[in-house]
């Protein structure tokens, strides 16, 4: 089942990095334009200044230059101005499309997990305050910008928070198998994809488990890319199929919002565990 | 007023914990004893072979056996204790609640709720909310052996055969008696099991063929025997049958 970190780097590099390679340099270039309004005004002079100096010659009258001239300064301030507009546009629809996909916490968890706390409060009044200050923790991770990659290391202190609230209502069963330690906590990843996708593991392969089966969780910087792999165990039959999917579907749209085509997730059933594997590009908070 | 016997099942301390201390705060109005907790449907059907209960408190989402499925059970007991569902928000599983007529609290419970619910119990299921509940009825079939109630996966049973007072129920694994008739065996599950003989039915889907026997001694023409998978037992087909088994082999 577990893959080696070569075979890993093998498939997700190759066609990862050259995607992200193209798909960057030509975002790069609009988005720098777009920024500076004077790199904008180069542009345009340039732009003029090419026709201009070609019609000469050519040997058009110049009567004919100053006409291609203003056309193509036209022209050419139009087109960008066209991509300016365009782009802040098409970031709005991004950032909707990123405040509707981001993760809400799922009733069943939020409800369950009020309950356990309202069945804890009289015994144990100091685990009941841990607990509403975890929930009030990932509440406050829920209201966060969407848009703004977060430190893995954060991530992972979300995800630690919300098992300690499961661990609650549903004790030792569950358990979870961090291997972490290869990969740097300052890489950035998209804010709340690893906790729904653990929410996802608790609920499909824990809570209709008996006895305790562990889930399991690895992050590997392999090159350019950071590997997250999620593992859990799943019987034969589950009826939460759907729901699955559309945790799955979101993340993937979430992903593309976040990096083109330069990310992916698959997903598999094999040996009785179902498997979640996103690899996203590999960004320092550093840099 | 003798208080009202109430089993808790649910496989969350916590909301067990939780349950008890609300109908203690209810007990100056309102009369109960927990009898008894089960972290599963098959726990709670074990307790309840040892002792007699009014009310069950059954969570929905529970390992081995969930909430509805115990449900189906619990209805066939001969003195079946009135269910309530207890269930965190789930927008279907609430209007399947409403459609069926069942009773049912939201977690986090409210005592007002509870006492309510307790209030105006209904023992036993009609055939009608059973049936919106659980449309393909029982997925596991329960047996209990020297005391211990244990639970049989219907996906692995390879035939059912009647034999004088009991039926035995075989699967790959093994042979179980069950508490059940082979006429209610066949109307429950009907779809997915074919009557091959007076005394025996053949999960459609563990047919793999079929052959001739050799004739008995005084007969000529001898009898159909179906072949299964998964074990290498043959099944005779009794003569009233044979036309009907063999269409349906065909058909499929």
């Amino acid at each position: 089942m577990a893959l080696k970190d070569e075979s890993i780097r093998q498939f997700t590099e190759a066609p990862a990095t050259r995607l992200s390679g193209r798909f960057s340099v030509l975002t790069r270039l609009r988005r720098r334009i777009e920024r500076w309004p004077l790199l904008r005004f180069v542009a345009v002079v340039a732009a003029t200044t090419l026709v201009y100096s070609a019609a000469v010659r050519l040997g058009i009258q110049f009567g004919a230059a100053a006409w291609a001239l203003i056309a193509s300064a036209l022209a050419a301030a139009a087109a960008i101005d066209w991509r300016g507009k365009g782009e802040p546009e098409a970031a709005a629809m991004n950032e909707a499309r990123l405040m509707a996909l981001t993760a809400r916490i799922r009733p069943h968890f939020l409800y369950n997990s009020l309950n356990a706390i309202l069945g804890t409060i009289r015994n144990d009044p100091r685990a009941a305050e841990t607990a509403l200050e975890e929930m009030a923790e990932l509440f406050r991770a829920l209201m966060n910008d969407p848009r703004q990659l977060t430190p893995l290391s954060d991530e992972i202190a979300l995800c630690r928070k919300y098992l300690a609230l499961e661990r609650l209502r549903l004790g030792d069963r569950v358990q979870v198998q961090w291997d972490i330690d290869n990969c740097p906590p300052d890489a950035l990843v998209p804010p709340l994809m690893l906790q729904p996708l653990l929410e996802n593991a608790v609920y499909h392969g824990v809570e209709p488990m008996s006895q305790p089966a562990p889930i399991a969780f690895r992050l590997i910087a392999a090159g350019r890319m950071l590997v997250i792999e999620l593992s859990n165990a799943h019987e034969a039959g589950n009826t939460h199929e759907r729901g699955n999917r559309m945790a799955l579907a979101n993340i993937r749209e979430r992903l593309e919002i976040y990096y083109g085509l330069a990310a992916y997730l698959n997903a598999e059933m094999r040996d009785g565990r179902y498997t979640v594997r996103i690899v996203v590009p590999y960004e320092s908070a550093a840099r | 007023m003798t208080p009202l016997r109430i089993l808790l099942v649910d496989d969350e301390k916590p909301a067990r914990v939780r349950l008890r201390q609300l109908l203690d705060d209810l007990a100056a109005r309102l009369a109960t004893r927990v009898v008894d907790e089960a972290a599963d449907g098959v726990e709670a059907l074990e307790k309840l072979a040892e002792r007699m209960v009014d009310v069950v408190l059954v969570d929905i989402r529970m390992p081995r056996l969930d909430g509805l499925q115990l449900a189906l059970h619990i209805a066939r007991l001969p003195q079946p204790p009135a269910v309530i569902f207890v269930t965190a928000y789930d927008k279907y599983a609430v209007q399947a609640f409403e459609l069926a007529a069942v009773d049912y609290l939201l977690k986090p419970v409210r005592a007002e709720r509870l006492e309510e619910a307790l209030r105006k119990i209904r023992r036993g299921f009609s055939d009608v909310s059973l049936h919106s509940l659980a449309p393909q009825g029982r997925l596991q079939l329960r047996c209990s052996e020297r005391g211990r109630v244990s639970m049989i996966p219907l996906d692995e049973v390879l035939y059912f055969k009647a034999e004088l007072k009991y039926v035995t129920v075989r699967t790959a694994r093994g042979e179980h008696l069950l508490e059940e008739s082979l006429t209610q065996l066949e109307s429950e599950f009907g779809a997915r099991f074919l009557r091959v003989h007076r005394n025996c039915l053949v999960a459609r889907n563990a047919i793999a063929g079929y052959e001739r026997g050799t004739p008995k001694e005084g007969e000529t023409e001898a009898q159909w025997l179906l072949l299964l998978q998964g074990s290498t037992e043959k099944i005779p087909v009794s003569r009233r049958q044979w036309a009907q088994v063999k269409a349906a082999i065909k058909g499929e």
